[in-house]
Order: structure tokens, then sequence, then C-alpha cells
């Protein structure tokens, strides 16, 4: 199976069916893309396949032929997205926080986009340690939106 | 500029956005083996036989008789195996263990298991199984009952919860110095290492690492003493270091979860309004085995006359036995079930006088110098009043409170408080300690204290940084080893920064004194390396009976007034919920963006409790163990949740702080159900779904 990860051609001796998930993180050694449930309910394994945010624990490997994935290593060290996430603590346990970036960057075409907008792009991955606001924040700053979605007061 | 305060760079680095952080699942070890749990279907009986029906090569197979020590989850009581003997008590109760090297062969091996079956209990009120009992007796409820203008009576319902920690448990066994070590996703290091002395016997080699950890709140207290124990066992066997994940569905039909309740109360007020004796009956759903039932117990008792005054008080309180896995430890422990039933019963009070909620409830709040349930004399660090005015002033509640009547919109409130650390005389007992060294890469925090997404890290060098006076960039923290850091006691209860983090200010301060005026680098350079350990001493004022349940149950707590505002559609029962206020105090925060996220997601899991979150039980078993039919709030589930963090110094925390864990968990589902009774649904029960709605009677 010959398909480009992270803009390298890799070719894998995977069964077919093999889950895309599995292949990354075994047979490829990529641990950075996670399993939450293996239904495609939660999110956590989300990759991008021609720029498109797909659940890899429902996707055959066969699926993936000729196409290109990115998976967090992706994106390496440094993208704005990932500082955005640590520094608006969109990350706390950061188990959903690959997934959830690379999900997130499917509004990179989006220019302005509204509060909403993020809601609906986010919608399929699930995060149960922040409420999602702390997300909404990273998410829209990185957008060069106002990130204070919520307000806070402390007195 | 003081690293306290201040939202300094989380020590977690960029790790956890770039994926690099390393988690259970994601270890390999050479040589590594699967492991599997094959686990009881019925809920009571015995097993009659045990059969491998599949080609043993490569496979090792571990039943009860492998246990080199004791076959006990050494926790509170004594009495759950790590693996059936013959008795089984519950669905999905680990019986047999097999590893092999290759997932998909371990995932075919068939094993039947044949079974006399027994009559299964289910129902918490016909259970005459005792797991513990609780009395709180202050003044005289009967009399002042029959004194009372009015007397309220009501019946309040909560359901099972799932954490919903999106990494499912796991840990990795590896064969070490003819002991184990024991990597894994866990809240307490220690517990699973008190558990595995107990399996393996006193003198093993062992110790338990926690790995990056995908979520906790609770779930993963006690339930990864019992899979350590297998894959150690596992390992042990084989020779060979061995992997045990849960996914999902294993996760969630046998782990624990949160305890369903039942409570009832009778409330005596006056014609004015004062309330003058609460009557209140606690009933708890254990599961099969005791675990941690008697101290959920315990919390939800001491919080379940609420955050108000009244001299005559009874709270009773039982959990008992069913044959169900065992529920556990779950974020507000106890206090989300009681501090439900008595702000909804508040409200029913409220109304049963003809009296404005906000009113009674301002009336009757705790206020410093009352005295709590358990005869507490409350300290200046009380704040039911504040929070409550802040939240009403914020949300312009009495304006919405009148014009949305009528409507398809609602808006409701509770007022509720959380007790930080662990009750009564149990700070005393666990007498944690905590460990600074001095090494040549600069100062090291050494706690058993782990982080779970909540910022124990980033949290704990901030305090030693501002004590030792040094830059929070030079402060480092120790991966959890119980064989390298000093047992701080369990991450659970709202006390790693209270309390680890008084420990360790007061390390920082003598480590300070010893450094003189020297930097830790010249000093380290002049004189070589040392540590500082300590351990926790509880206020001296804190008196506590654990039989009479007298006393200071907590040091100080945390206060919060939650607003929920709905839109309810009145042909299907949906309910939307557009804004949750969150007006909380816990003394100061220390790092305020994690503290906001902390309350952000606590109150998600609380509406998720409120609306969401069924768990289907049949036969003794969560039908419904998918997150396909188990739903959890999304984006789209969760409203604009609006934080008011105020501060109210408590002196007995780091830099006056205190526990802000659970405190949000307490408030979202009594808000909601009031907002439902504002609408005109007699609502006492939660998870409030459309089901559940279209059975409630109309207002």
């Amino acid at each position: 199976m010959r398909f480009t990860l992270n803009g390298t051609a890799v070719d894998v001796g995977a069964h077919p069916m093999a889950r895309l998930l599995d292949v990354l993180r075994v047979d490829l050694g990529l641990t950075g893309t996670k399993e939450g449930c293996g239904e495609g309910e939660c999110g956590a394994c989300t990759v991008l396949i021609d720029g498109q945010p797909v659940c890899s624990c429902l996707i055959p490997v066969a699926q993936a032929e000729g196409t290109s994935v990115v998976s967090i290593e992706g994106l390496g060290d440094n993208h704005p997205l990932q500082h955005l996430f640590m520094n608006e603590v969109g990350a706390q346990c950061g188990i959903c926080t690959p997934g959830m970036i690379l999900a997130a960057l499917s509004l990179e075409a989006t220019d302005t986009p509204t509060l909403d907008d993020v809601k609906v792009a986010l919608a399929g991955n699930l995060c149960r340690c922040t409420g999602y606001s702390a997300i909404y924040r990273a998410v829209m700053k990185w957008r060069g939106m106002n990130g204070d979605v919520a307000t806070t007061t402390a007195t | 500029m003081p690293a306290v305060g201040n939202n300094v760079a989380r020590k977690d680095g960029i790790g956890k956005a770039t994926g690099r952080a390393l988690y259970a699942d994601d270890l390999v070890f050479p040589g590594m083996l699967h492991g599997r749990t094959i686990r009881s279907t019925i809920p009571r009986g015995r097993v009659k036989s045990i059969k491998l029906d599949f080609d043993l090569t490569g496979f090792t197979v571990v039943d009860h008789r492998d246990v080199p020590g004791r076959n006990i989850v050494d926790l509170i009581e004594q009495d759950q195996p790590f693996l059936v003997e013959r008795d089984v008590r519950h669905m999905a109760e680990p019986i047999l263990l097999l590893a092999h090297e290759n997932l998909e062969l371990l995932n075919a091996a068939r094993v039947v298991i044949e079974y006399d079956e027994e009559v299964p209990l289910f129902d918490p009120e016909q259970s005459v199984g005792i797991l513990k009992a609780i009395d709180i007796v202050k003044g005289d409820v009967d009399a002042a009952l029959a004194a009372a203008d009015l007397v309220v009576e009501g019946t309040y319902r909560t359901g099972h919860q799932e954490h919903v920690y999106i990494e499912p448990n796991g840990v990795v066994a590896v064969p070490e110095n003819g002991g184990v070590a024991v990597f894994g996703s866990v809240q307490c290091p220690f517990y699973a290492l008190k558990a595995l002395k107990c399996l393996f016997g006193p003198n093993a080699a062992i110790r338990v690492v926690q790995t990056e950890t995908g979520g906790g709140f609770g779930g993963k207290e006690e339930y990864p003493s019992m899979i350590a124990g297998h894959a150690a066992l596992l390992a042990l066997k084989s020779g060979r270091p061995v992997k045990l994940i849960y996914d999902r569905v294993e996760d969630m039909v046998a782990t624990t979860k949160r305890h369903p309740s039942i409570v009832r109360h009778r409330t005596g007020v006056t014609r004015d309004g004062r309330i003058v004796a609460m009557d209140v009956d606690v009933l708890l759903d254990g599961g099969a085995y005791v675990t941690l039932s008697p101290v959920v117990l315990s919390r939800g008792c001491i919080h379940a006359a609420g955050p108000y005054r009244c001299e005559n008080t009874r709270i009773r309180g039982r959990a008992v036995v069913t044959n169900t896995p065992p529920n556990g430890a779950f974020r507000g422990f106890g206090a989300p079930q009681t501090e439900f039933a008595v702000e909804v019963q508040m409200d029913r009070v409220a109304d049963a006088l003809g009296m404005d909620t906000v009113q009674f409830r301002r009336l009757n709040a705790l206020r410093s110098g009352d005295t709590t349930a358990t005869g507490q004399t409350l300290r200046e660090d009380t704040s039911a009043v504040m929070v409550l005015d802040e939240a009403v002033r914020r949300t312009d509640f009495a304006n919405k409170r009148a014009s949305y009547r009528g409507s398809n919109k609602a808006i409701g409130l509770s007022l509720f408080f959380h007790g930080a650390g662990f009750t009564g005389s149990g700070e005393r007992h666990l007498n944690s300690r905590a460990r600074l060294d001095l090494t040549e890469t600069g100062v090291r925090i050494a706690v058993g204290s782990t982080e779970i997404g909540q910022g124990t890290r980033t949290m704990h060098a901030q305090i030693v940084a501002d004590a030792l006076r040094v830059p929070y960039e030079n402060i480092d923290v120790a991966q959890p080893d119980t064989s390298v850091v000093a047992d701080s006691g369990p991450t659970v209860a709202s006390r790693t920064c209270m309390v680890v983090g008084k420990i360790l200010e007061e390390c920082a301060i003598e480590m300070r004194t010893r450094l003189g005026d020297l930097s830790p680098e010249a000093y380290f350079a002049q004189h070589g390396g040392f540590s500082v350990e300590r351990k926790y001493e509880p206020p001296d004022w804190i008196e506590w009976d654990d039989h009479t349940y007298r006393g200071d149950a907590y040091a100080t707590y945390g206060w919060g007034c939650d607003v929920a505002e709905l839109e309810i559609d009145p042909d299907t029962f949906e309910v939307r919920p557009t804004r949750l206020t969150a007006v909380q105090e816990f003394g100061r925060p220390i790092h305020p963006a994690l503290a906001r996220g902390q309350i952000e997601g606590g109150t998600a899991q609380g509406l998720g409790f409120a609306l969401l979150e069924r768990v289907v039980m049949r036969n003794g078993a969560m039908a419904n163990a998918q997150l396909t039919n188990y739903t959890i709030p999304t984006t789209l589930d969760t409203p604009e949740i609006d934080v008011v963090m105020l501060e109210n110094p408590y002196p007995g925390g780091p830099f006056g702080a205190k526990g802000l864990g659970e405190l949000p968990m307490d408030g979202p589902a009594p808000a909601v159900a009031n907002a439902l009774r504002h609408y005109g649904l007699d609502v006492r029960e939660v998870p409030a779904t459309p089901e559940l709605l279209s059975t409630c009677a109309s207002l």
C-alpha cells in the first residue's frame, strides 16, 4: 500500500483491511494519533486525508492508497495552533489534542470563522477536560479572531 | 514577576500538542506481549468449569492459583479479588488472564466458562448488604419538624455516570530485578503499589510509574490497581513485558462509575422562610465490592444539607451492595448526588412558601460563624452569599426569571459548596510527604501527585518557585515513580494544590533557609545537592470524631453558584442549554487559565450528568457501553460557560489557595433541574433526558 504520509512517500505491507490507525501507530511507530473509542465517535484518531479530517480507526489502509495523509507528526513542533492549544489551555490531559488540532486545520481556508463555524468543525471531536471553551479560544486566535469567546472575571 | 497568579508556560511543554507525549498505549518494549482479561458473563453465581478452547502455543494463562501473595485488591477493605476464585458477584468480573504476542490470536482465543447461576440483586432499595452506614445528628429534628410551619418532602434520584476519559485505562508491566515495573495511566501510583505489594508479597521488588494520563476524573483512582495487578501477574509468569489496554467497551462495562443515588428530604421551615429542620436519607448503590463506597458516602452525607444553616439536622446515609460492577470515585465523590437533591428540594421549599428562590437561599445560606451539619463553625473564608449575589447580579436573574415565564426559555440556579482535601481526620491519617531535591540541574519537585490534565506540574512549580524565590523556569518536576518520589497521597479530593502544594511551599521555605542568599546553582556548586522532605500538618484547630461524625469535616470549602439558562422544545422535550454562568470562590487561583479550565470542564461534565449521560443497565451490565449511545457533551451540546472566579483566601493553603477540581461538578445538575422547574416541569431526577421529561408532572 503506497501513500504519502506527512509529505513523504511510504509503502506499507499491512493487510489492506488493517485500520489506518494501527498502521500509523504500530507499523510506522507514529503514536501521536490516539485511539479513544475505535468506532469513529470521539475523533481522537483524526488525521487528514487529502486535507479532509477523518477518523483513522474507520479507514482501512487500502482506502488511503494514493492519497496524502497528514498525522499530527506532520505539523512538526512549531505550528502556531500547537502553541495556542498549550498557551490557551485548550489541551489539558492532551489525549484529544492531536485529533482536535487536525480537525481545526480544516478551518485554515476560512478567513473569518464564526464561533459556530468552529463548533461545527470540531463537533466530531470529544474533549472531556475543557468544556471546549479554551479550544475555541485557541482556534479563534489562530484565525486572527478575538478569542475571548466567554468572559472570565477575577476579583 | 511572581509565578503564582500568572498564566506561566505549562510544564507539559509542547508534547501534548505535537503528539510526542507518551501515554501507556504508546509504550513499546522488546518482546512485549499483549494481555487480555476474561470476564464473567453472569452477574452472580459460581464458576463450575473453565475450558480453554484454543491452541495454547505462545499463550500465557493466569488464574487465581498463580497469585503469589494475597488475591486481594487492597484498598479500604480487603474484599475484592484480583481474579475470581469461585464466586462471581458481578458482570465482567475478571476470572482469567491471557497474554500472547499476536493481538489477533489473543482476541480470537475462546474460553468457555460454565456457571451455577444465582439470583442477582440489582435494586439498592432491596439490598440488606450495608457497605457503610453514617449518621450525622445535630439538634432535635423530630421536635423541629413537628413545630415547623411547613414541612416539604421529596425524593431525588441520580443515575450512574461514566467518566469517559478519552484515553481508556491501560498499563504495561515490565519484569525487572526479579520484580516488576508497571507503567500506566493512573491517578494514584501509590495505591497501585499498595495493591501490588499485597498481591506479590511485601518484599517483592515493585515500582509503579505514571505515564502521561489521558484524563481521570476519579476513574483512574482505584481501578488501575486491578489492571496493574493483572498485567504484573502476566508479566511475571511469562517473563516478558505485557501491555494491557482496555478498549472503550471493556472500559465502560468493567470499570467504575459514579454511584447512583436515592436521596429523601424532609425540610421544616417557618412561615417567614427560615429552615428549622432538615431530615435527609441518602442511599448509594455501591455495587458488588466495598472499594471506595464508604468515603464516597461520607462526602455525600457531609454535603447533603447543602450550604445552609439549620440547627436541627439529621443525615442518615447507607451505601449498599448490589450485583453490579463496583461504583467508585468520580469528580465530586458523592457530593454532586446529594447537592442535586438538596438544591432541587430548596427550590421546592421556596415554591411551597411562595417565596423567591434567591431570597430564600440568601436568608438561609451559611455565613462565617454559622455551624454546618457536623457542627463545624465556619471561618472567614465562607462565601455562599458572595457567590449567590454575584451570580444573580451578573445574569440579571430576577428579570429573566420573570420575563421567561410562559415561554420556551427558562432559568434556574444552584448554590453549592465543596470541602477541600480528605474528610475529617483523613489528611492526618494519610501523613502525606513531599520532597524537593537540589540537583545539578536546579530544583526538582518529587511527589507522587499526578498530572492528569489539571495542571499539577505547573501549579506545584509555581508555588515552589515563589516560595523559594527562584525563576519558575528553574523548577523541574519528576515523573511520578514510586521508587523515586515521596508519597504525597492520592491525586483526588481537590487536595493536590491545597494540601500537597502547601507541603511543597514549606519544603521550599526550608530549602531557602539552607540556601541562604545563594541561588540553587551557586549553592550546588559550592556544597553539592541536598533534599528537603516534609509531611503535611493539618491546621491545629481541626477536630474530628470518626465515630460521631462531629467536628471540622474539612479545613475549608469552595463555594459556587451556577445559573443555567435553557431553551426547551415543548413537543420533543429536547433541552438546549444556552448559557451557564459559574461563579466560584476557591481561595485564590494559582494559574488563572488552568483554574478557569477546571471550572469550564467540570461544568461541562456537570451538564452531561444533568441532561445527556444515561447509563442503561441490563442484567447488571452497562448495555450502552459505547460512545455512540452513551453521549457526553460535544461542541454542539455545550453552551457558553461564563466563569467568574472570586477570591477569598484560605490562610492554610499555599498563597491562599483552596481545592478546586471537584467544586464545578456540583452545581450544573441542580441548576438545570431548577430551570426546568421554572419552565413548568417537576424534575427530581437526572439525567433529565427527553424520555424522562415526558413523564414529569407539569407544575
